[in-house]
């Protein structure tokens, strides 16, 4: 197995001196960015975690899949999505010109379902017949169950049960849907124990079951086939941006819980060297005390359901609460892809609190008419902060990955307002 | 494989697990000494042990709440074998509390603490890399699992890296719910018996001495875990001579068997 280091020299004994250097290679064949990622599950699992990798590389061979998925996400939910110039936003922050990939236009609010597509035609192929997922916020559990009835597949969403009582439109949603909701009780009841019971199930039920997992977290395959699904973000983004402005953007930017909207959108420009990365964490109540859930800028590597990765942990290893007013964002891991282009200095990354992620919120409901998700609302508070520093001819290129509507009342409550 | 295990294993041997911090931990590991346990199984608490019932979910979640430490793991683990000098000792839990200060320290504590032997769930083969050679390294075995998903095709890989004992894990599930049926068990530990000459211990879902009994006829040895777990749930600090009264009808019922 060579390091990426090892690579690079190869690639630099083997070619000419101009190499590329990309970072749009990974993972490795084992399934690992870097240090990160890998295939940390109980033995029940891994061959089952073989079987869909195989799977996954058949499929991705295979035109006919690509072109079932690209006809889904064309008429079903309603890609591509628009490529926006906030103009109003622009004026009010001022500085660079900010502009949205609308993901949050998409059949049922965010970019989730671009991935529960592309994963319930992988469990098909399979030829299996039950599906379950973890969801937190609840918008994974929706996308799920929206493909199961699409695909008319049992459906069983694990949801922690202080989650279930904070989320209760998406539950009665999925419900609607035709979706099993089992309210996890275990550990703390919010996503991390839905994760852990969802592995549960899985673990026993392997012969007929099929875990859409809803980030680009989890064992090899899933980081980096949530990401190839994801991915159609960003393709799609720098197409249109080539297309409205002749030129790429300076500047990207996304909210990151377990990351699947933000390589969705990074991975296509990885290679472009002239395009920074910002991904935007949860600080929750600031980032000096423990309520928060910014596994990067305030966690250490470790390994949680089945990848290593940063995570929130006591000098034990023991995992510790994550806390965001976004319950999206709340989860005391990342994707393994992010933390590996942490270490490899490609993609910068920071965090915002609640209080800014509301001030991001109530902005661009103002100034553009546009009711956001708390999730990417992280990522408009960062954009307002970096704007005023970039000058007028910059571009930044922001991911609008879910729309609020689900998040009205928590805004509200927040706000002090009754409603 | 150290003397202790192999010795351990000469005859259908009772492997007893209850999970560190629960209780007054020394004392339940004295009592299923006493019961005639021949390998004890100490549990690490985790706070994501996604692989267990609720039984030991539930033990972990009491042990963490109590303020069990590794520190304190590691010093339970050395008056043991100081009280205990004959009788194999194995650690049992998940990845991120083991290598959490490295793989090398992780394995130094174990070697030094008298630990025989290290089941970590979500460490397969194919990510032995981060605690197999530091555990090999000390001479502390790392026991690998094997379950009714693992094919002929992977079974070798999962031999090759295992050392004291090859644990079966006798249903594709979680801890403490439902036992196989002792056809397929018996099939199952004579595939892996034909592919090693290690020992063969079968666990998941083994609650009473009959149990017991009828999987000690045809493997080396019979893992109870969640069935003493729960007299630790049920009796607390009284738990101690639950747990020998247990220990010894199952035992009796191993040693026994054939």
């Amino acid at each position: 197995m060579f390091s990426r280091l090892d690579r690079l020299r190869l690639l630099c004994q083997s070619g000419p001196m101009d190499a590329p250097n990309s970072y749009r290679t990974q993972p490795d064949e084992s399934g690992h960015f870097g240090d990160f990622g890998g295939r940390y599950v109980a033995e029940t699992l891994m061959p089952l975690i073989l079987d869909l990798e195989r799977e996954y590389r058949a499929a991705q061979a295979d035109p006919a899949f690509q072109a079932q998925f690209d006809d889904l996400l064309e008429h079903y939910v309603g890609r591509p999505s628009p490529l926006y110039f906030a103009e109003r936003l622009t004026e009010a922050v001022g500085g660079a010109q900010v502009w949205f990939k609308r993901d949050e236009l998409n059949h049922t609010g965010a970019h989730k379902i671009n991935n529960c597509i592309g994963q319930i035609l992988l469990a098909i192929r399979m030829g299996k017949t039950r599906i379950i997922a973890e969801t937190g916020a609840g918008q994974h559990g929706v996308a799920t169950a929206t493909v199961c009835a699409r695909f008319g597949l049992p459906c069983v969403i694990y949801m922690g049960a202080t989650d279930v009582a904070r989320q209760q439109p998406n539950v009665f949603r999925m419900r609607l849907l035709g979706a099993e909701v089992v309210p996890v009780t275990s550990g703390a009841a919010t996503l991390k124990d839905a994760m852990n019971e969802g592995l549960r199930d899985w673990v026993a039920n392997v012969h007929d079951t099929f875990y859409i997992i809803g980030t680009a977290a989890g064992p090899h395959p899933y980081p980096e086939l949530v990401r190839d699904f994801q991915s159609v973000i960003g393709k799609e983004a720098r197409a249109q941006m080539l297309d409205r402005t002749g030129r790429l953007p300076d500047l990207l930017v996304a909210a990151i819980g377990g990351g699947s909207n933000a390589l969705g959108l990074f991975h296509p420009f990885l290679d472009d060297a002239d395009v920074k990365m910002l991904g935007v964490e949860a600080a929750g109540h600031g980032l000096d005390g423990d309520e928060h859930a910014a596994s990067l800028m305030g966690g250490a590597p470790g390994v949680l359901h089945g990848n290593k990765t940063y995570l929130l942990q006591d000098e034990d290893g023991q995992i510790t609460e994550g806390h965001s007013i976004s319950a999206g964002l709340d989860y005391p891991g990342i994707g393994p892809e992010h933390a590996w282009l942490k270490e490899s200095g490609r993609v910068d990354y920071t965090a915002v609190t609640d209080d800014e992620a509301l001030e991001g919120f109530q902005l661009l409901c103002r100034t553009e008419g546009i009711i956001p998700a708390l999730e990417p609302s992280h990522a408009i508070a960062a954009v307002a902060k970096v704007a005023k520093e970039m000058p007028d001819d910059a571009i930044i290129l922001a991911n609008l990955c879910g729309r609020g509507d689900k998040d009205i009342f928590t805004v509200a409550d927040a706000l002090g307002v009754e409603i | 494989m150290t003397d202790r295990l192999s010795t351990a294993f000469s005859k259908p041997a009772l492997v007893c697990f209850v999970t560190a911090g629960d209780g007054d931990t020394a004392a339940n590991l004295d009592a299923l000494v006493e019961g005639g346990a021949d390998v004890i199984e100490l549990g690490m608490p985790f706070t994501d042990p996604m692989a267990d019932g609720p039984a030991i979910q539930k033990a972990n979640l009491r042990a963490l709440d109590a303020g069990i430490t590794t520190a304190q793991i590691f010093a339970i683990a050395a008056a043991f074998r100081e009280r205990h000098p004959e009788v194999p000792l194995i650690l049992m839990g998940y990845a991120n509390p083991m290598i959490r200060r490295g793989p090398e320290w992780f394995a130094q504590e174990c070697a030094t603490a008298g630990v025989d032997g290290v089941i970590c769930v979500d460490i397969p083969p194919e990510e032995d890399a981060a605690l197999g050679p530091a555990l090999r390294e000390r001479g502390v075995a790392p026991i690998r699992l094997a379950t009714p998903t693992t094919d002929a095709a992977r079974l070798p890989q999962v031999l090759a890296g295992s050392d004291g004992f090859v644990y079966y894990v006798s249903v594709a599930g979680i801890t403490g719910l439902q036992q196989a049926a002792t056809a397929s068990i018996e099939e199952a530990v004579a595939k892996l018996k034909a592919a090693t000459d290690l020992p063969v211990a079968v666990g998941f879902g083994v609650r009473t001495p009959e149990q017991a009994s009828a999987i000690a006829k045809v493997a080396d040895g019979v893992v109870v875990g969640s069935a003493l777990v729960e007299l630790v749930e049920q009796h607390g600090e009284e738990a101690p001579s639950a747990l020998k009264e247990l220990t010894s009808a199952l035992a009796n019922a191993v040693h026994t068997a054939r």
